[in-house]
């Protein structure tokens, strides 16, 4: 590959990558992304070469592998293109079959399309399914139409067309504001402006000026970075190129956790070819504007996805976070002007630039811009990623596109933010996700995690959870957020333990105010979010375990006591099987078994096995 | 320059100059554990927490941080410090029970006690850092440093074992703001006394009043650094010429 020296050489490219590719020779597209691959992707993949291979079609059909498609839960998924044909928990063993009946006699296969839970419909295509079907995937679209280390793929559907505009088109100044005119805010958490932010570095002072993509998403439960990081990572190299041109840096780093392998793989791909089609490194394009990125690899500590301690880790130092009394911008790596941004910032720009700020400021609410991803765990029925456009109620996306509650539960809780996020009720179901409406209820956007609860969680649980993992990723260094969250965690263990006095609640709520407000940085001022969104919204939860020692979900096994109910039990044995300390006996052959309560360690195995609801928890 | 207001009083400062020095040439009480002159501000320990107003905006700074600016107005003791400081000296009295500066500082503040369980096997150490910071930043040793992460950081040696590169300067013993690092000079040898681990380093005599003052591997390190003869340290400072 000779590298591209001027926007008309990309062009060229482009349109002879388009058409050497014919629109309707049927593609295989397999997910190959984490949730896919651990389903057992590779397996299909293979299974289809081979099948290709036997049945000699190889000059009649694509097979690509690509990133994350969002709807993990059904994995591994197969999307037949050009008619969109959706394949979901596909087996290399049902390979063989798609190949005959759907690729050459063109029927399908039934028993692999997704089932509507609703009306039990089978649906065909992909964009029908109720998962896809309200979504607006602007930035993450492309995951399912690409394979991520082929930059061919990315240059096909419109790849580096922005970064060409910027060079030869736009000036830095314009770049800015076309960014601040979108009205973009930080993905990642904190949902500053971007284009003020990159304004303010390029008015920083000093010659020498970086740029940072924060990769080092931390949060149980969200993988949205790391799918696009994945799956379309050109994107976020053109965001960040852009980015440097328009700060005017000439150095980059994407810092990514050790944990993401595939991430870091495919990331070091991309810049690998960038650089050999001249889109990166000296001379981009012919525009005389040089910019490397290089990858700097994060050992996994939650609170390096802090800027400043990002840096620090960055430049070999412990990652611990530092005042930013002055900003990051004007002094961020090596005392430098450094503009950090998260995965999903960088992988909106191309898209503003290309489609116009005009464009992307009439997609969302009035003071949170465009789409966000938001990664949908816990108790709900289509686990996965979604993309929706800012204001989609918390409703829509729970019910309409996850599908609800398993297992017809109630819905008890929304956990937004990450860690660190609150607890959002029932009640503010209807509430429109933007920035601002979820700090308003006590929680907030974070990175976009979203975990759904169901009635059988018990929120001073879900609290303790939360500060057990925060106390310990705290990075230790200020004596609030250390100290306070130990004793917070003590508190909680306390209540949920059966050991709950009176005034631990205003305990609590003192401890938060005093972790917020004096904390040196954002991982300790956001802390205390969940237990004080759970007092907020599930006081009565804390003051069963503390008045009346009692755990109305039923989670906090100090406070519980499974018991036979003797109408319904008919002396089937099966808990008498699953219990792993031979706490129930079957005295008599088709009489109630018999629970022996000193024995019992409440695992809830005979609870799970029970199938005629004879075993009850209090 | 800058005009600033701390507590209603009217400072010139110096620009770049932090809150907390400020306030200290103008004989102004900030109180503050991990802040020392002679290093790099870390804002571990939010003692010195106050309360500024800018653009309209209060918010709480650590003041051993914050860069002093134009029309800055600045509370040292509003109700919301005072809360947080309170809580905070809470918390350190019920990890550091037996140090004296914080039972003080309690005091000060009007806490009695502390709600929180008071902890076993800690009794001093507020892990502010300020030892392993002086040695790094002014002796240039590094000798101690802080491990692990969170709940579970200790102040340390490598491996809790005595340092092979710790000269006995007592500079850690020195700074330490709760006394949880102890120094004493017995016969020829000295003794350091951290929370996970005790040195002992062997004095030098004075060749002419027979004084012991100073540990051997100071007085070389110094001698190594400077370039200096050995026999330089041969008398103590009071038998020089």
């Amino acid at each position: 590959m000779t590298s591209l020296g001027s926007p008309d050489e990309l062009e060229t490219l482009r349109k002879s990558i388009i058409k050497s590719r014919d629109p309707n020779k049927p593609c295989i597209t397999i997910c190959g992304g984490t949730g896919c691959h651990s389903f057992g992707s590779e397996k299909v993949v293979a299974a289809f070469r081979q099948e290709i291979k036997t049945q000699k079609l190889g000059a009649k059909i694509d097979v690509r592998t690509t990133g994350c498609h969002g709807f993990c839960e059904r994995g591994p998924l197969v999307v037949i293109n050009p008619k969109n044909i959706f394949y979901q928990r596909v087996n290399a063993a049902d390979v063989p079959e798609i190949i005959t009946e759907t690729i050459v006699n063109g029927n399908t296969v039934d028993r692999l399309l997704y089932i509507d839970p609703g009306t039990a419909e089978k649906i065909t295509h992909e964009h029908e399914v109720p998962f896809y079907k309200k979504q607006k995937r602007l930035v993450f679209g492309n995951n399912g139409n690409i394979a991520p280390t082929v930059i061919e793929d990315y240059l096909a559907v419109g790849g580096y067309a922005a970064l060409s505009k910027v060079l030869f088109k736009m000036s830095p100044e314009a770049v800015i504001e076309e960014v601040k005119k979108s009205g973009l805010r930080g993905r990642g958490g904190g949902g500053f402006p971007t284009g003020i932010k990159w304004q303010s570095c390029r008015k920083a002072e000093g010659d020498t000026k970086y740029i940072i993509c924060n990769c080092d998403e931390g949060d149980p439960g969200a993988f949205m970075d790391r799918s696009l990081m994945e799956g379309n990572p050109h994107s976020v190299l053109e965001g960040m190129i852009i980015g440097a041109y328009a700060i005017g840096a000439h150095q980059g780093y994407i810092y990514v956790r050790n944990e993401y392998p595939l991430a870091v793989r495919n990331a070091q791909i991309a810049i690998k070819q960038a650089e050999e089609h001249g889109l990166l490194g000296e001379n981009i394009l012919g525009s005389g504007f040089d910019f490397n990125i290089r990858i700097s690899r994060g050992g996994g500590a939650f609170v390096c996805g802090e800027s400043t301690a990002l840096m620090a880790s960055l430049e070999g130092k412990v990652g611990e976070p530092r005042a930013k009394y002055v900003h990051t911008v004007e002094k961020g790596l090596w005392d430098k002007p450094t503009n950090l941004n998260n995965v999903e910032t960088w992988a909106n720009v191309p898209l503003i630039i290309n489609e116009g700020a005009d464009w992307y400021a009439k997609i969302g609410t009035p003071k949170s811009k465009g789409t966000k991803i938001f990664s949908l765990t816990g108790k709900i029925n289509n686990t996965g990623l979604v993309e929706v456009p800012m204001g989609m109620t918390l409703r829509e996306i729970i019910y309409d596109i996850g599908g609800g509650i398993p297992g017809g539960k109630k819905f008890k809780a929304v956990q937004t933010g990450g860690p660190s996020g609150g607890c959002i009720p029932e009640s503010s179901l209807n509430l429109p996700v933007d920035f601002d409406e979820l700090a308003k209820v006590g929680s907030m956007m974070g990175s976009g995690g979203m975990i759904v609860m169901d009635e059988n969680t018990c929120m001073v649980d879900i609290a303790r959870y939360f500060i057990a993992f925060l106390e310990g990723e705290s990075c230790g260094k200020c004596v609030p957020c250390r100290e306070g969250l130990k004793r917070m965690q003590q508190i909680l263990t306390d209540i949920s333990e059966g050991r709950g006095k009176n005034g631990d609640v205003e305990l609590l709520e003192r401890l938060s105010a005093a972790i917020i407000d004096s904390s040196l940085c954002a991982l300790g001022s956001t802390a205390p979010n969940p237990v004080l969104s759970t007092i907020r919204y599930f006081r009565d939860e804390y003051e069963a375990h503390i008045k009346d020692k009692r755990c109305p979900a039923g989670v906090c096994k100090e406070l519980i006591t499974y018991r036979i109910i003797d109408e319904k039990c008919p002396g089937c044995g099966l808990c008498v099987k699953a219990c792993p300390q031979e706490a129930i006996t079957l005295v008599q052959k088709k009489k109630p078994v018999v629970l022996d309560q000193d024995k019992c360690i409440k695992c809830g195995a005979c609870y799970d096995v029970c199938e005629l609801g004879a075993i009850e928890v209090k | 320059m800058v005009t600033l207001t701390i507590d209603r009083r009217e400072v010139q400062a110096e620009e770049g100059a932090t809150i907390l020095e400020v306030a200290k040439e103008s004989n102004i009480y900030i109180p503050s554990l991990c802040h020392n002159e002679g290093v790099i501000p870390y804002g571990a320990c939010r003692l010195c927490l106050v309360e500024i107003m800018r653009n309209g905006r209060q918010r709480l700074v650590a003041s051993c941080l914050y860069p002093v600016e134009e029309g800055l107005v600045v509370k040292i003791n509003s109700e919301r410090v005072i809360n947080n400081r309170k809580m905070i000296i809470e918390l350190l009295l019920a990890r550091c029970p037996d140090s004296e500066v914080i039972q003080d500082l309690a005091k000060q503040l009007g806490v009695k006690k502390t709600t929180f369980k008071v902890e076993e096997d800690n009794r001093k150490c507020i892990l502010c850092a300020l030892c392993a910071r002086v040695c790094e930043e002014v002796v240039g040793v590094s000798a101690i440093s802080l491990v692990n992460r969170g709940v579970d950081r200790q102040l340390a040696t490598p491996f809790y074992e005595p340092s092979v590169v710790c000269i006995g300067c007592g500079s850690c013993a020195y700074v330490c703001p709760t006394g949880a690092i102890e120094m004493e000079d017995v016969g020829d040898t000295r003794v350091v006394s951290m929370p996970h681990v005790k040195m002992e380093f062997k004095l030098k005599k004075c060749k002419t009043c027979g004084h012991y003052w100073a540990p051997e591997s100071q007085l070389d390190y110094i001698a190594k650094k400077w370039n200096l003869a050995p026999e330089v340290f041969d008398n103590c400072p009071n038998c020089r010429d």
